[in-house]
């Protein structure tokens, strides 16, 4: 079945052009903006939350984005299990609305960084993960300020118990560990899905990996699951 | 003035007045020449006016005769100087770009007076109709060891991060320079590159009596009052009043300000649209309004304002930040409307274009302005002050620098930790420089950075360079080897140099030596783009860079722009394959020690003259860069400047799992010279051995010295061969250490 994305947009936002580029232009799908007022998605099989500054992350990153109007709509799609995926801000955003678990703080290094990145597929299991091998590297850019993505005790352990883990940072080889850790985050968490697997939120760019110019494509596969 | 009924020896300026013009930097011969100019003394509101376009910001008073002599023709020029911002052309795509400083404010609030900068440059961009892709920042600072310097850095970079990654313009390229002398003036340039349609460029021309004047972004406040006298004097630790000249950044309006700018642009709603910059409402009023012919009429009961309070003067002179003023038909203003109310930006309508030529602003029922333009915008005073260059600067190029190495891996990794040439990622991993999706190489791996533009198979290069060291020892020869080295960048990452922005850093011009500072450089920033072809499409003056009598260094800041003809013919710096071979190609390495970096590493005396750049070779090995990467003959290239040969190498395996193996014996020099030496115009190439032959006779026939220095190897490590004590091996850890440690 073809699809046709929903790519939100909120004030502030500034990976909206470049989401809709990849999936538009590069991947050839069926793709449209959507308006942050807007609160009819019938058309829509799937929404992108894309990466930026929401509200200029005033109040915190994704704090008021999720009182949009668009966000009901999108909970809604999110329970009837339609795909979701918050890319950066829009991680921050779905986290701040409920419909991924945890919280963020800065970055250890209290900087935003911006670099290629190595990360490794966990759970290969969901719509968006299921291109890859379960433990394959992929190298692709991160650009954040909170990234420190924290979960309680109990909270990982569920996580865990699930297999919601999507992403972890790691070396190029793999290796997972504190120094490849470029934020801080929990158990080194990238992303994360939700309980059924249909939401996933993450800090890494895919947009920003998805052409061979650009010096990687291993984030197409994460859209592509989208368009095809 | 010839028909002036006023004798201006005769005007008695009161005391009040005398404070005012103080404030205002005006000079009372100036506020002379506006009394004969008006027929009559102006009032508090005019004179505020004259001293804000008549500032060296908006009106260029000591610059405006010198930078005549800068070449403005080429055949990417699309539009010169007299814009907002300059704009070469590759077939439909106009791209936009300027420099500009904001130093000032940066020395009395890093954070704010940074993130303003990027603000404000971003307008001048926006203001031409096209969305700005990309930033560049040259930055200054002092002695990096001193407390309140580490305070300057650190507010700098995060002002430029927090704003440039939230409007989600990429920072893709820059530089940073310590030097003690700019401890409490530091430098903060930045360059903005946008992109358009040619049809869809937008001038900074008020049409048509009748229009509408439109304001919308911020709301106006009293921050920033008197900004561009401010700009325009010279700090001073008594003066610390100047607090309140400070503008506040507010980098979400700004992101709005894009977005409903270009909507507005794109939906051909808009006659003329300029940024409330420096000087505010009154630079951008006056200026399109004197652009167009026309005349502006001004109601500042209108204006959206923070406070109830503030005054006629206040609102005219205020530089809050994120305002855009557009001219409209009043037919168009429905649609405005619909596309500011979205974006939930305050906007009114203030004034309308009329036919009188004057600036007329009313508040409350009265008229509290009333200027002709023409004394405003085109009549400021200009002036070349008197010059003659201090006798110590000469006595200080008149030493010969005196080099010795003894231990080379000391020295080479004393040279690549010291904070002038080891890495700046812990400056740039700040900035987001791969947001839109366009940064093919991005920071760090070449000397210019390239961007794709989206929808064809073109791509642009980027690079902004100025060494202030050369430039104290000598203003004409310093500006030319910054001329040479940001086109040379530009050139070898395959680009051809379309067009020059310029930021002038200087101290005060009253200063005989500033001033023939400052003619100096322009005369050589001149024949520097005369030679290599490549004309000034606009830039900015900041003078007045001292406090408590300590003059920066002159400081010309050179910004490139060139064009790729095919995206998929370009190289960066890094080393590729082992058995590639290493050749350094150009002018013949000479002596070249004036002023070097390597100076200060050895704990020798700074002193001696810059390198001379010879334009003949310059512009050979420019073509012979874009030549053999347009062929695809070579694997990587990069420039050779400050610190000499010895940084290229290293930065073309620091990143890499490949090492490099070099023989110094083959070159006609000392080896010191050899690795150390700053002598323009050469370059270091790696290739794969087929194509020593071609890249042999290539080089033959653009008359360049070609050596084969070494080659890359498949080990982790650099070796230097042919050195005094036989050779030296540099593990890649140690050379990591040293080029990636911070400088605090």
């Amino acid at each position: 079945m073809k699809r046709r994305v929903g790519v939100v947009v909120f004030p502030g936002v500034n990976c909206d052009m470049d989401t809709y580029y990849v999936i538009k232009d590069v991947l050839k799908g069926d793709v449209r903006y959507v308006w942050h007022t807007e609160t009819d998605l019938s058309d829509l099989s799937c929404i992108v939350l894309p990466g930026g500054f929401s509200y200029g992350d005033y109040l915190r990153a994704g704090g008021l984005a999720k009182f949009s109007p668009v966000m009901r709509e999108i909970k809604k799609m999110a329970e009837k299990g339609y795909p979701v995926i918050g890319i950066c801000n829009g991680f921050q955003i779905l986290v701040e609305a409920g419909l991924l678990p945890g919280a963020f703080l800065k970055n250890k290094t209290l900087t935003f960084i911006c670099k290629m990145q190595y990360i490794k597929v966990v759970n290969n299991t969901s719509i968006f993960t299921k291109g890859y091998k379960k433990g394959e590297v992929l190298r692709i850019p991160i650009a954040h300020g909170e990234g420190n993505y924290y979960l309680d005790g109990d909270t990982l352990k569920e996580v865990l118990d699930n297999d919601q883990i999507a992403f972890q940072y790691c070396s190029e080889d793999g290796t997972v560990g504190e120094e490849f850790n470029p934020n801080g985050s929990t158990y080194h968490i990238a992303g994360i899905l939700n309980k059924n697997k249909n939401v996933l939120g993450m800090m890494p760019h895919p947009e920003r990996a998805s052409e061979m110019i650009l010096g990687s494509v291993d984030g197409a596969k994460i859209l592509k699951a989208l368009v095809d | 003035m010839a028909d002036s009924v006023l004798n201006l020896e005769e005007i008695i300026i009161s005391d009040r007045v005398k404070k005012h013009l103080e404030v205002l930097n005006l000079s009372e011969d100036e506020y002379r020449l506006i009394v004969s100019y008006l027929g009559r003394e102006p009032n508090e509101v005019e004179l505020g006016m004259f001293g804000a376009l008549w500032s060296e910001h908006c009106g260029y008073k000591h610059t405006r005769k010198l930078i005549k002599e800068l070449p403005t023709e080429g055949k990417y020029i699309y539009q010169g100087p007299g814009e907002n911002a300059g704009v070469v052309r590759v077939d439909d795509v106009a791209i936009v770009f300027k420099v500009e400083s904001h130093n000032h404010p940066s020395a009395v609030e890093p954070y704010q007076g940074a993130a303003t900068g990027v603000g404000g440059i971003v307008r001048d961009i926006l203001a031409m109709g096209a969305r700005p892709i990309a930033l560049l920042d040259s930055l200054r600072f002092g002695d990096v060891s001193k407390p309140e310097v580490r305070h300057i850095v650190s507010g700098v970079v995060k002002g430029i991060s927090d704003y440039g990654n939230c409007i989600g313009v990429p920072t893709v390229a820059g530089e940073v320079y310590f030097e003690d002398i700019y401890s409490n003036n530091p430098l903060v340039n930045v360059m903005c590159v946008g992109v358009t349609k040619v049809d869809k460029l937008v001038k900074a021309v008020a049409k048509g009596v009748g229009n509408l004047v439109v304001y919308y972004g911020s709301k106006t406040g009293r921050d920033g009052v008197h900004g561009a006298t401010f700009a325009s004097a010279e700090l001073s630790s008594e003066k610390e009043d100047t607090r309140s000249s400070i503008q506040i950044a507010d980098p979400f309006v700004e992101k709005k300000l894009i977005e409903a700018t270009l909507e507005l642009v794109e939906n051909g709603l808009v006659v003329a649209i300029q940024d409330m910059g420096a000087a505010g409402l009154t630079s951008s009023s006056c200026e399109m309004a004197a652009k167009g012919g026309v005349g502006i009429e001004l109601e500042l009961d209108k204006v959206p304002v923070r406070v109830s309070d503030i005054t006629p003067y206040e609102i005219m002179l205020s530089e809050s930040q994120e305002r855009m003023l557009a001219i409209v038909e009043p037919s168009k203003l429905e649609k405005v409307r619909e596309i500011l109310d979205k974006w939930e930006l305050d906007w009114a309508v203030i004034g309308k274009v009329t036919d009188t030529r004057r600036c007329v602003v009313k508040y409350r029922g009265e008229v509290v302005a009333d200027v002709p333009l023409k004394y405003l915008v085109d009549m400021v005073p200009t002036y070349v002050k008197p010059a003659k260059e201090d006798q110590n600067v000469k006595k200080l190029r008149d030493i010969k620098p005196n080099l010795i190495v003894e231990d080379y891996r000391d020295v080479i990794l004393k040279l690549l930790s010291s904070p002038n040439i080891s890495s700046k990622s812990w400056v740039y991993e700040q900035y987001d420089w791969s947001v839109q999706t366009n940064t093919v190489v991005g920071p760090g791996r070449a000397g210019a950075s390239v961007l794709r533009i989206k929808g064809t198979n073109k791509g642009i290069a980027v690079k902004i360079d100025g060494n202030g060291r050369y430039m104290y020892a000598s203003p004409y020869n310093g500006v030319m080897v910054a001329v040479a080295e940001v086109t040379r960048n530009v050139s070898f990452v395959g680009a051809e140099p379309a067009g020059i922005t310029n930021c002038l850093n200087f101290g005060s011009p009253d200063d005989p030596n500033v001033s023939y500072q400052l003619q100096q450089a322009i005369k050589g920033l001149a024949k520097a783009c005369k030679e290599l072809g490549v004309p000034v499409t606009g830039g900015n003056a900041s003078l007045y860079n001292e406090t408590d009598g300590v003059q920066i260094y002159p400081t010309v800041i050179v910004g490139c722009v060139g064009i790729i003809h095919d995206i998929n013919k370009i190289v960066d710096g890094v080393f590729k394959k082992p058995g590639d071979l290493i050749a350094l190609v150009g002018n013949e390495t000479k002596e070249d020690f004036g002023m070097a970096e390597i100076l200060k590493i050895i704990g020798s005396d700074v002193c001696g003259k810059p390198p001379i750049v010879e334009f003949d070779v310059e512009k050979r090995l420019q073509e012979f860069a874009r030549f053999v990467i347009s062929h695809g003959l070579i694997s990587s290239a990069m420039d050779i400047s400050e610190g000499g040969m010895i940084v290229p190498i290293v930065e073309g395996i620091i990143d890499t799992k490949l090492g490099a193996r070099i023989d110094l014996s083959v070159m006609p020099v000392y080896p010191s010279i050899a690795l150390f030496s700053e002598t323009p115009s050469r370059g270091i190439f790696s290739f794969d051995k087929e194509f020593l032959d071609t890249l042999k006779m290539i080089a033959e026939h653009y008359g360049l010295k070609f050596r084969v220095i070494g080659e890359v190897i498949d080990k982790d490590e650099l070796v230097i061969e042919g050195l005094p004590e036989g050779s030296l091996v540099l593990s890649k850890e140690e050379l990591r250490k040293a080029f990636y440690s911070k400088p605090f």
